[in-house]
């Protein structure tokens, strides 16, 4: 299996959404290159021939009845918004600056 | 030590039900317990004395008007800070939800409300329900009653700290690959994981969803029968939740009784890496069941070996997506919005000020697994390793009733000894790992202290999907054996020695 290296790390991060400190990725990156290396192992007895299971429960769809239920109060929903406008999520700009 | 804090949830329930004593008393006899020993144990990270006192004097104005009373209507419970509780603070462990108040309960909550059951507050834990110790709280670790030095299990472990503190005699968990059984093993209590799918995941919030599953805490098997009964069913909203009628738990703690049971002792679950101490007990449990009638015998589940290595391929997986919501636009914390920041550079500085090591590690390691050109290698066999345990499961079922092991290899670590050696750490949840991966049902009982150094060691009971009954059934055969033998159950011990402490 290949080594994660500190780049990799820095892109997993980015990938994460988590703005990660040097300091962090330097620890990180050691850390997470043992347990994935531990984790490999998986791979000696996961032969083609065996099906994944990805729930313990024979699930397929699980349907409702189609019936009207009150949904949440809006006042009670933004009550623990970072922040509101107009009865609505108040978010950071979600577009690049021109 | 109040005499109310001492005794069973069932004695509670029948003594305020019989008005010899009022739940009012009963809550706050639990809430000075608090008051008295949680600036050491630090079980809880919230504590709702207005609100437990409120649902307290409601059950005695309930008794009062001649209405009935549920079988533990009046007894105080703690609840993991993992469950959305409306009006009341969850946090998860984590700083990214500090102060948030939910606007909704969740249906394990709605329900032990609907039983007249008595919250206290919400208990300590693991951030996200992610660790073996309890260190991961971004709040502080809660410490194990038996030795405070040393490590109460986790995730669950402010759940386990506050009953065998005698701060509640209930407590509710959530176990996703040992959270409650692992903690209720190092503080020498009763912990049982359901079936998969045997109560709600409706405001539990998320970790890993194929795996997570709440259940008791108590210190017998009876009041932990009694919890599990008040919180199991199906419910329609978890599509995931079973739509059968609950196994009768409580008919099985009541008929603690092995004879004829056939009862495997798992090979792969000892070996290496197991506290002679640990063996030793769980050797002389054994050998007490065969004792007591059941014909025990020895089986082998090969891809065991490999729980640990694909429970940290799947879990991670699953939490890198579920944790996506945390995500600072709808609730919770907010870092960085200046008006210059864009969403997504908020979301990176708030993720990373929220969250802790554990957090960001298990995010990380969820997200390369899952990530194209490793997705196979990774979860992909992960996933096909899941499969053969879930054979193995099978084919000794086909011969046992009921598999059996050491919940956990060592008895409470010290504090800090494996915080920062995350692969060592995950050592705790060995025994605990193959059960949640097959969605099947497993208890922890206490059947000892360890010779080594005096701390409790716990059995481990794996039954079929749907058979939790059966885990009942052995544990209360094991408690009552304990009881015989010694004349109290193991976590009178512990009440023996804080009494004396406390002179």
């Amino acid at each position: 299996m290949p080594r994660l290296t500190r780049d990799d790390v820095a892109h997993l991060a980015r990938l994460s959404r988590l703005a990660l400190s040097d300091d962090e990725l330097d620890h990180l990156a050691g850390q997470l290159d043992v347990i994935i290396n531990a984790v490999a192992r998986v791979s000696e007895v996961a032969t083609p021939d065996v099906p994944p299971t990805s729930h313990p429960l024979p699930l397929t769809n699980v349907f409702r009845d189609d019936e009207v239920h009150p949904s949440l109060p809006v006042a009670d929903v933004l009550a623990a918004a970072p922040a509101v406008e107009q009865q609505r999520f108040k978010v950071p700009r979600i577009l690049e600056e021109e | 030590m109040n005499e109310l804090i001492r005794r069973t949830a069932a004695e509670l329930a029948a003594a305020i039900a019989r008005g010899e004593v009022s739940a009012e008393e009963v809550t706050r006899a639990h809430l000075e317990r608090i008051a008295a020993v949680d600036g050491t144990i630090h079980a809880f990270l919230h504590v709702d004395g207005d609100g437990a006192l409120a649902a307290a004097r409601a059950v005695d104005a309930k008794r009062a008007a001649g209405e009935p009373l549920g079988p533990l209507a009046g007894v105080p419970l703690a609840l993991k800070d993992v469950f959305t509780t409306k009006g009341m603070p969850t946090t998860c462990g984590s700083r990214i939800l500090q102060g948030w108040i939910p606007p909704y309960d969740a249906t394990v909550v709605r329900k032990l409300r609907d039983a007249d059951i008595v919250i206290l507050g919400k208990t300590n834990m693991d951030e996200f329900a992610m660790g073996s110790s309890t260190e991961n709280s971004a709040y502080g670790p809660t410490r194990n009653p038996w030795d405070t030095s040393r490590i109460p299990g986790g995730s669950s472990g402010g759940s386990a700290a506050a009953v065998a503190a005698f701060e509640a005699p209930l407590a509710i968990g959530t176990d996703t690959g040992g959270s409650i059984r692992q903690p209720a093993a190092v503080t020498g209590i009763v912990g049982t994981k359901p079936t998969y799918g045997g109560v709600s995941r409706y405001g539990l919030v998320a970790f890993s969803s194929s795996l997570d599953q709440a259940g008791p805490f108590a210190r017998t098997v009876l009041d932990a029968a009694l919890l599990h009964a008040a919180i199991a069913g199906h419910d329609p909203k978890d599509s995931t939740s079973i739509d059968a009628p609950v196994p009768d738990v409580v008919a099985a703690a009541r008929h603690g009784d092995v004879r004829g049971m056939r009862i495997g002792v798992v090979k792969e679950l000892d070996g290496e890496g197991y506290d002679p101490g640990v063996r030793r007990c769980f050797r002389d449990a054994v050998e007490l069941l065969a004792a007591l009638g059941a014909d025990v015998g020895e089986v082998s589940c090969p891809h065991f070996d490999y729980a640990l290595a694909a429970y940290y391929l799947i879990a991670p997986s699953e939490c890198s997506s579920n944790l996506a919501r945390f995500d600072a636009m709808r609730y919770g914390l907010r870092i960085g919005d200046d008006g210059t920041r864009s969403a997504e550079e908020v979301m990176a500085l708030t993720r990373a000020a929220g969250f802790g090591a554990e957090v960001k590690r298990r995010i990380m390691i969820g997200t390369y697994a899952l990530s194209s050109g490793y997705y196979d290698a990774y979860y992909g066999s992960a996933q096909k390793v899941r499969t053969l345990i879930c054979r193995d499961f099978e084919a000794a079922f086909q011969r046992f009733d009921v598999l059996v092991s050491p919940t956990t290899p060592t008895t409470a670590f010290p504090l800090g000894e494996r915080v920062d050696d995350p692969l060592k750490m995950y050592l705790a949840d060995l025994d605990t790992i193959p059960t949640n991966l097959a969605g099947n049902a497993a208890m922890s009982v206490p059947i000892g202290r360890s010779p080594d150094d005096g701390l409790p060691v716990g059995l481990q009971i794996m039954a079929p999907a749907m058979a939790d009954d059966r885990l009942y059934r052995v544990g209360s055969a094991l408690e009552a054996a304990y009881r015989e033998r010694h004349g109290r159950l193991l976590i009178d011990e512990l009440a023996t020695a804080s009494a004396e402490e406390g002179r």
